[in-house]
């Protein structure tokens, strides 16, 4: 056999040895990877979609694009960073660290955690695919109002509504594995209110999951009968109505804010004590706290639809029960400044990303009780203002503790040091320029700038052209987040001792680094010093 | 091992769980036709033909205006006859809207009532409507839709203009819209 041919057996029997590994794992470190590996693709996808209408919107007038092709972008944008980019990402993190937290040899069901994440990129593909097809994307915005999505949607609505299905299939599977390992496979000795506060958070998302996720497969199910079977659940002719979708929607979309910002709490909840040295000030509270805002998110949904002419009554009592999640959330915050007051900090890029996050989703966080006040709401609405909020409370929000909680247990994950100094220029280029790209949206929202249009008065040039500056800069940055993770893995430096952070608490700390691939095959024996409280 | 039967407990709940939710995103569609009905709020009017006869109370004259409106560039003609009049509550009143077909094909209209303010809705009691069937004129037909109706006595002292507005939808694609009135009698 010449030599030409052996090598490419053996290529063909390391690409089978690399298939099988990734393909068929059922390890919950092997698919929190590719859980990671997938969020991190679709951010890229994500924020190259954003890029290409901050281009737009970069002077006014049309460029490169009409507007149906924006409405595309932006629709696509927002479904690829909401369910490709953020919540794949906490999934990743939870499927790596919620056995090693709890002292768990894997997670429930290792078999359907496999499933879950494999129907990801079919979902993905499916929904991507509709830029590449003849006819337009899905093109309503990711909120997909009908009937906007159901008389006047494009005919690759479907494509969207099949991909909604598997994406949801996926998030509720997952959240029944994590529910199951939580509330079955703590080590001996680990109770309910001595469990790492991440494990609290993503359960209590967990249990939003399961509870939303089927009400928004029910909402594309109509939309789907709608469309090709001569139902008329939002069609007023018909005898439905539109409004109605709109509360369906919202039923589950306002829960899933939360499932996109419980988990990152949680992160935030183990990166400041550990930098500060400190154990987290009132765990308890954090706890409640965690609770009250799930059980709040389900009472809320109407103040996404002030200006759609419910009643003054509903508007109130929506108004007053969105202002009250101020409190729990405001306890929180309360609660990590008092963590690292009187600590001994030290500021790794971890704890840069925590501090921010504090800072700027507080921001987010202010800017949410103004949009609940009914009256300023009917300016606000569908302006831009409404963009800069759930862009702070989502990219320096959610975003900002997925970096932060990707550098903590980096050296768990692979054994090795990411590089500090590239970190920091991450982060403060991050820091700095997403503030440069959505502070100004606050401005021009509040002149009266409307979103999701892209042409805008001539009055807005100079904030757009910043904003669109600060987007380009913000991507790029994003690069040395991707150069890090995958340099350090061959050139960062070696990690010995099993908690590279000295201040660091908690069962994963107690296995080496790297984190061997089986962990905790015999429960571990959990000592006082490793709980959070 | 106690872990796993633990743990098929929480699958099977958390399973159940799911479907429960499934449904109660359907059950939400009549919750809130119930809710819509039971305040009138959203403007909804009630589809039920009313029978009920109460006398007229004098004292109070409520002005009800009529608006008209074609949906989604409908090829029709569609206006109230008369735009406003003047009543007392409990008393009867008749008017007629006018509509006709300006293409040259067969055309199934559905007219969808809804009412300013909201929380009038359910005072507005109408015995008989055009909005209770289908419309299907052939082209350059045309015709009168009478509507028959009441203001009911309890209506709030603060509302003294009702406006019912009517929007013509493009019916063809549901032969048996579920709008249709259902022969219930109040």
């Amino acid at each position: 056999m010449s030599e030409m041919a052996m090598g490419k057996q053996s290529f063909l029997a390391h690409l089978r040895a690399f298939v099988v590994r990734w393909v068929f794992s059922t390890n919950h470190k092997d698919i929190g990877t590719l859980y990671l590996w997938f969020s991190v693709i679709m951010f890229f996808v994500g924020g190259v979609l954003a890029l290409l209408f901050r281009a737009e919107l970069f002077a006014p007038g049309l460029q490169f694009m009409q507007p149906d092709f924006f409405n595309q972008l932006i629709t696509m944008h927002g479904l690829v960073m909401v369910f490709g980019a953020v919540m794949p990402a906490f999934v990743g993190l939870a499927n790596w660290m919620i056995p090693l937290m709890i002292g768990a040899p894997d997670m429930a069901m290792p078999r359907m955690n496999n499933l879950s994440f494999w129907i990801l990129p079919f979902a993905f593909g499916i929904l991507i695919s509709t830029f590449f097809l003849d006819g337009p994307a899905p093109n309503f915005g990711w909120t997909f109002y009908a009937p906007l999505s159901t008389t006047y949607g494009p005919e690759s609505t479907d494509y969207l509504i099949f991909a909604v299905h598997l994406m949801g299939i996926s998030s509720i599977m997952g959240a029944i594995n994590v529910i199951a390992t939580i509330l079955n496979m703590r080590a001996p000795g680990m109770k309910m209110m001595k469990m790492p506060i991440f494990c609290w958070t993503w359960l209590i998302t967990a249990f939003l999951l399961i509870a939303v996720m089927p009400v928004l497969a029910g909402a594309v199910t109509m939309m789907l009968m709608d469309r090709h079977f001569g139902t008329s659940f939002f069609n007023a002719a018909g005898g439905g109505d539109p409004l109605l979708f709109q509360h369906v929607f919202w039923f589950f979309g306002h829960p899933e804010v939360y499932i996109m910002i419980l988990p990152a709490f949680g992160i935030i909840s183990h990166v400041i004590p550990t930098f500060s040295r400190k154990k987290l000030f009132g765990y308890k509270a954090m706890v409640y706290a965690t609770a009250v805002i799930a059980f709040l998110s389900f009472i809320v949904w109407a103040h996404h639809m002030f200006v759609s002419g419910i009643p003054l009554g509903a508007e109130l009592f929506f108004m007053y029960t969105t202002m009250l999640i101020a409190v729990p959330t405001g306890v929180k915050v309360f609660n990590w400044v008092l963590t690292m007051f009187k600590g001994s900090l030290s500021f790794e890029a971890p704890m840069l990303f925590a501090v921010a996050f504090v800072f700027l989703f507080t921001i987010g966080g202010f800017s949410g009780v103004m949009l609940s006040i009914v009256p300023a709401d009917y300016q606000y609405h569908d302006t831009y203002f409404v963009v800069a909020h759930f862009h702070y409370v989502l990219v320096p929000g959610a975003i900002f503790s997925i970096f932060a909680g990707a550098y903590y247990w980096y050296p768990k994950w692979i054994g090795r040091m990411y590089n500090e100094k590239l970190a920091k220029w991450h982060f403060w280029l991050s820091a700095v320029f997403v503030n440069v790209t959505f502070f100004p949206m606050h401005f021009v929202g509040l002149a009266g700038m409307p979103r999701r249009i892209p042409d805008y008065a001539l009055q807005f040039a100079d904030f757009n052209m910043i904003a669109s500056i600060g987007a380009a800069v913000f991507g790029l940055a994003q690069l040395l987040f991707l150069w890090n993770m995958i340099a350090s893995y061959w050139k960062g430096k070696k990690v010995t001792e099993n908690r590279p952070w000295e201040g660091a608490v908690g069962l994963e700390w107690t296995v080496p680094c790297p984190a061997p691939h089986h962990t905790f095959a015999t429960p571990p024996v959990v000592k006082d010093e490793e709980l959070q409280c | 091992m106690k872990n796993q039967n633990k743990s098929k407990k929480t699958i099977i709940i958390t399973i159940i769980a799911v479907f429960l939710m499934f449904g109660f995103g359907f059950a939400l569609v009549p919750i809130y036709d119930v809710f819509c009905d039971l305040t009138g709020l959203n403007g909804k009017t009630s589809n039920e033909i009313s029978t009920e006869v109460s006398s007229v109370d004098k004292s109070r004259t409520i002005t009800v205006e009529f608006v008209s409106t074609l949906n989604d560039g409908m090829p029709w003609i569609f206006k109230p006859n008369v735009f406003k009049v003047k009543l007392h509550p409990g008393e009867m009143k008749r008017v007629s809207f006018y509509a006709k077909n300006l293409s040259n094909k067969t055309i199934t209209g559905q007219a969808i009532p809804s009412v300013s303010p909201g929380n009038a809705a359910k005072y507005l009691r109408k015995t008989e409507c055009f909005c209770f069937n289908q419309q299907v004129l052939k082209p350059g037909e045309e015709i009168d839709m009478p509507i028959i109706f009441h203001v009911d006595r309890d209506l709030p002292k603060d509302i003294n203009t009702i406006t019912l507005s009517y929007t013509m939808f493009d019916a063809g694609a549901f032969p048996r819209a579920d709008i249709e009135r259902q022969g219930k009698i109040t």
